[in-house]
């Protein structure tokens, strides 16, 4: 998975569970339950349909791994081949414009 | 003729505002069926009916603010109903129910026309509020099982239309994709339509009622707020509080939890609140001083154990509603009823029975990060647990220090109606159950 394509699933996942909430307004460096005010109900649902539509099963201990937006991008790259290398800081900061335009 | 009267839906509530009438006259009414949505300072709620019959004239009008115990309507015999004997509930309906076991039928049908499910599952139901009968069974032989229920639950949290929003969209051609509501994920009303129409058609015919968006959402804050402090006044002032704390080990629940999550599919994850929220249950039952209410100068122990608990609106305050005989679910159902109950608490669709029977209350500031939470008991209540965040911490045990889960409980309780002895009764049995998570 791309970086691009992880960035789009995380923000309808996100959408669904915090509606309202705008991936592309985030801070992508902040921690999403504070910025989106996520329960732990609500983080249990955005798990539930990222691992639905990602097709990869995310389990409790991959949890810590999706406390950013940058952080859940690089998980959902690095865990799914093909692209199974590490992303490049560079790399993620032009697919984040790419989601603003 | 019996009279339907806005119902009282908390402690907190002088009057309410009739937002939406769900039958017309003419209708046939069942006790226990959702007739009206009634506006409160908090929330706004489906109204039971609590009388069979015919729905007669109609006394109070959408978008009218009257106080409790104002007829809203009136409800009349039904047609087959014998001289006016108070309404025995009405018989087990004549259509062939749901067997409770698939019954020995020789030949199992595919297409069984009603779908057979257990006594748990037909009790998961109607704590989610499906009707069985409606849900597509996919057991063997066309049985309803746990996951077809919680599917359908699913399908019900889906962003609602009220029935007369969508009549008005339909009549002013408006499409319901375009309406916005005030809070994100909410219910779409008439007022949202209306607004809508107002933003669509240009400035020309604004109704009067249609607001600015903000202003409307900072009239409703400015509302809860009252009617939280009311109520939270008036028990600082009338109830003596009494508090107690203690900190659980929860390694045993911790590591049960995980291991049991990790062999479930991701939907069939449970939340460590949902364990709490049993044991607190559970605890209830035990130590029955604290389940109840304080009424008229004596207090009153509650036979069920509807179990508040307290949910934060986000911004727009909190409710603490009830999940019905909460100690009788199973963790499953349990959590099933958690996530139904907040998602409809966030959107607008309480019941009025969820808002006006718990009989013991918990709240959760675990996921906010707080450690501890001395609540304030809703009167007339007499008692609230609570829960902090789960840690990981030094903790001393079997004569080892090490590195295990634990939580902060704590208890506010009536001193009008238990003592401290009885209170730490209730956090130790809370302790016991959640030291044996599998049991729970």
């Amino acid at each position: 998975m791309t970086p691009q394509q992880a960035r789009e699933q995380i923000g309808f996942a996100l959408k669904r569970a915090a509606p309202g909430s705008d991936v592309d307004t985030i801070d992508p460096d902040a921690d999403l339950r504070d910025a989106l005010d996520l329960d732990s109900l609500d983080f249990l649902q955005f798990v539930e349909i990222l691992s639905e539509t990602s097709g990869h099963r995310i389990e409790e201990d991959d949890y810590p791994e999706l406390a950013t937006l940058n952080s859940s991008i690089r998980f959902l790259a690095v865990r799914l081949p093909p692209g199974a290398d590490m992303v490049s800081a560079g790399r993620e900061r032009k697919c984040r414009s790419y989601g603003t335009s | 003729m019996a009279e339907f009267l806005m119902p009282s839906l908390g402690a907190d509530m002088d009057a309410g505002t009739l937002v939406e009438w769900l039958v017309k006259p003419g209708d046939e009414v069942h006790k226990g069926d959702i007739v009206a949505v009634v506006d409160t300072d908090k929330a706004a709620v489906e109204v039971e009916c609590f009388e069979s019959g015919v729905f007669g004239s109609i006394l109070v009008e959408p978008g009218m603010t009257v106080p409790v115990g104002t007829p809203l309507a009136l409800i009349g015999p039904g047609p087959s109903a014998e001289p006016a004997v108070p309404a025995p509930s009405p018989a087990p309906s004549p259509a062939p129910s749901p067997a409770p076991s698939p019954a020995p039928s020789p030949a199992p049908s595919p297409t069984a026309p009603r779908a057979p499910a257990t006594p748990p599952i037909r009790h998961l139901a109607r704590q989610l509020g499906i009707d069985v009968s409606q849900v597509h069974g996919t057991g063997p032989d066309g049985t309803v099982t746990r996951a077809d229920v919680q599917a359908a639950a699913a399908m019900q949290r889906r962003p609602r239309v009220t029935p007369f929003a969508r009549r008005l969209a339909a009549e002013l051609g408006i499409d319901l994709a375009i309406v916005t509501v005030p809070d994100p994920g909410g219910v779409i009303r008439a007022a949202d339509v209306r607004r809508a129409v107002s933003q669509a058609k240009a400035p020309s015919a604004a109704r009067p009622e249609a607001q600015p968006e903000p202003e409307r959402a900072a009239e409703r804050q400015a509302a809860m707020r009252r009617a939280i402090g009311n109520l939270m006044a008036r028990s600082k002032r009338e109830i003596p509080h009494y508090y107690l704390s203690t900190t659980i080990d929860l390694e045993p629940m911790t590591q049960w939890l995980r291991s049991r999550n990790r062999e479930l599919p991701v939907t069939s994850r449970i939340v460590p609140a949902a364990l709490l929220l049993k044991a607190a249950a559970l605890a209830a039952r035990e130590i029955p001083q604290l389940n109840g209410f304080w009424l008229d100068d004596h207090f009153v122990h509650a036979e069920h154990v509807h179990l508040g608990v307290a949910i934060s609106l986000r911004d727009a305050g909190m409710v603490a509603p009830a999940i019905h005989d909460a100690d009788t679910l199973t963790v499953t159902d349990l959590m099933a009823c958690l996530r139904d109950l907040v998602t409809r608490a966030r959107t607008g669709r309480l019941r009025g029975s969820e808002m006006t029977d718990p009989t013991i209350t918990v709240t959760n500031l675990g996921d906010r990060g707080v450690e501890t939470v001395f609540g304030v008991i809703y009167p007339p209540q007499v008692a609230l647990a609570g829960f902090g965040k789960v840690t990981s911490a030094p903790y001393a045990a079997g004569g080892l220090l090490g590195v295990r889960s634990q939580v902060t409980a704590t208890l506010a309780a009536d001193h009008r109606a238990s003592d401290g002895y009885t209170g730490a009764r209730y956090l130790e049995a809370i302790t016991r159950l959640l030291q044996k998570p599998e049991e729970l």
